[in-house]
């Protein structure tokens, strides 16, 4: 069997993984367009601020590949897929075959078309170690650089030059920075703390324009008129998935590579995985790309079972994000900010001078969202609720409590989380040790 | 694999588990120097929840799940599973994202905010059976071969 995997992230992690537990023969090779060994991605705003070496970008050992007989090719781009022969075929004109095929690309920047930015030489999107590292190759050039996009990417930008002691300004179109995780008050906490450290945040407005000379940023005009003085830009709207080169390959494209809850697409034994994919929502079951770390890791793992003969159902995505900014935590996951909030039982909490702040989203009674900023701890505890669709009726009360935890529970949901199986409770030594 | 399991209706809520997890993290695993004298004290890795001023008390902790999804959102690969199935954290590694303790659904991953590590149960590798286990007075903790749940 001949597995060919497209990406080499974590959702390309998780397969290698899952086929290797089902089939530990098979030929697999993994074809990246990017030159380094899997990587944390989300690390790249920690390599640019200086939080981490390059040593400590590296997600796995590096006789990870060794040790799962992986065939790497790295920088090596596949231009196109050949669904009938099946093969795929590389930028460099070779063609590898192969029976079992994943396309786990991931995402590629969005750069939508602004005035004056194609002739400069300092723009630069924050997705890959690459870009960090351009970055942070030239950081000691930069003055001040304007983010645009007020998103998770754009603010981790912001952070990292602002920790190289670079003065930044982000612009948000939208009235609030993280306007998709976020709410407004988790939004507005961080925008404040963001401001504290001494980034500028603009909203409602964007920028319509780059100047300068040649290749040279003197500044960006804005919507509103206001012009910003810069040398550096980052554009930072979002990422969208990589799948432009699967163009006449027969495979159903919509925004990203559809798949069912095998995670295989619409030709037979091609799959895909990860922030290329578009999957089931957990929630509403519609198909949605989700670029989450952790739902790329499941894809993946889901994938590469199939592929290898398993078979493994996919839950559905449940956006999820842990993102500290300067210091403070955050947390936000599920449904956090509904558009129709009658339809919702919403109970909040906030101290927004302490940085502190509460919010759990209810549905029929289950719980659907929860953002946490600040206090953090124990929020997967919220994450295993919303995914096994307990019913919350009788726990309503403690749920902004602080220390809310299995106590707060049943008996019966702490017994099956933590107690023995079977016998142990029913007789032996355990029983015996009952004391009061 | 060996996990450690909670009885619920032995647990007398002492929090001898966390005393004793606290005490074999230090340096010194005497509890009176790791608690007063030590430079850092270590976060116990389990955790006494109680209820009514403990009428109701239990100790939780780890799964050293099949699946973790703490492994699964850990972004910098701190987080991996060792040849035992032992879910260990290399705290070098860590760059305290906290992702472990957003997808944790066992609420097991401690935040060592001092530090800025993620902090969690490594069933006391020189140990022959865990620390708390061996504490518990009223054997309300089991060391015994189980699945995750």
């Amino acid at each position: 069997m001949n597995y060919l995997i497209v990406g080499n992230s974590v959702a390309a992690v998780g397969a290698i993984r899952a086929i290797r537990e089902l089939d530990q023969q098979g030929n697999i090779t993994v074809v990246s367009r990017e030159k380094h060994n899997v990587y944390g991605r989300p690390l790249i705003s920690y390599l640019l601020g200086g939080l981490i070496t390059e040593k400590r970008m590296s997600y796995l050992p590096d006789n990870f590949y060794e040790q799962n007989r992986i065939n790497l090719l790295l920088d090596s781009e596949v231009v196109a897929v050949d669904s009938k022969g099946k093969s795929v075929k590389l930028a460099g004109g070779d063609t590898i075959p192969y029976d079992k095929l994943l396309l786990a690309t991931g995402g590629d920047p969005f750069i939508p078309p602004i005035e004056g930015l194609t002739d400069k030489d300092r723009i630069f999107t924050f997705t890959t170690w690459d870009d960090a590292a351009k970055l942070k190759g030239i950081s000691a050039d930069i003055n001040r650089a304007v983010v645009i996009g007020g998103g998770l990417i754009g603010l981790k930008a912001a952070e990292g030059l602002n920790l190289l002691n670079k003065s930044v300004t982000v612009i948000e179109l939208a009235d609030r920075v993280l306007s998709s995780a976020f709410d407004r008050p988790a939004g507005k906490i961080v925008a404040r703390k963001m401001k504290a450290n001494g980034i500028d945040v603009i909203t409602e407005d964007t920028v319509v324009r780059i100047e300068g000379e040649g290749g040279e940023i003197s500044g960006v005009t804005l919507k509103s008129g206001d012009f910003i003085l810069c040398d550096t830009v980052i554009v930072a709207i979002g990422v969208r998935p990589a799948a432009a080169f699967l163009k006449g390959s027969g495979i159903e494209v919509n925004r990203g590579i559809v798949v069912d809850n095998s995670m295989a697409t619409s030709v037979k034994d091609i799959y895909a995985a990860g922030d290329v994919a578009e999957a089931a929502d957990f929630f509403s079951g519609q198909k949605n790309p989700m670029p989450i770390w952790p739902d790329a890791y499941i894809q993946g793992d889901v994938a590469g079972t199939a592929m290898a003969g398993g078979a493994k159902d996919y839950e559905g995505g449940l956006a999820m994000n842990s993102i500290e900014f300067f210091k403070v935590s955050t947390i936000s996951m599920g449904v956090t900010n509904p558009l129709n909030p009658a339809e919702y039982e919403i109970h909040t909490y906030q101290d927004i001078q302490n940085y502190q702040y509460r919010k759990i989203v209810l549905q029929d009674n289950r719980l659907v969202g929860a953002v946490l900023v600040g206090n953090v701890d124990r929020a997967g505890i919220f994450a295993g609720l919303i995914r096994e669709k307990v019913d919350m009726t009788p726990f309503k009360d403690s749920l902004l409590s602080p220390d809310f935890g299995f106590i707060n529970l049943s008996k019966e949901i702490r017994s099956r989380l933590f107690g023995p199986q079977g016998k142990a409770l029913l007789s032996g030594r355990a029983e015996q040790a009952v004391g009061h | 694999m060996k996990r450690i399991y909670s009885i619920e209706d032995a647990c007398i809520g002492c929090h001898l588990c966390e005393v004793a997890c606290i005490t074999e993290h230090s340096l010194s695993k005497d509890p009176v120097k790791a608690f007063l004298h030590e430079p850092e004290r270590p976060i116990s890795r389990c955790t006494v929840e109680e209820w009514d001023g403990g009428v109701v008390s239990i100790s939780t902790n780890c799964r050293h799940c099949d699946q973790p999804d703490c492994l699964r959102a850990c972004i910098s690969g701190a987080v991996q599973k060792n040849a035992q199935g032992v879910v260990m954290i290399d705290t070098e590694q860590c760059v305290g994202c906290w992702s472990c303790v957003m997808a944790c659904p066992y609420g097991a991953i401690q935040r060592n905010l001092a530090r800025k590590k993620a902090n969690k149960c490594d069933l006391c590798p020189d140990r022959q059976s865990p620390a708390c286990v061996d504490a518990c007075p009223n054997r309300a903790l089991v060391y015994r071969e189980g699945s995750q749940k």
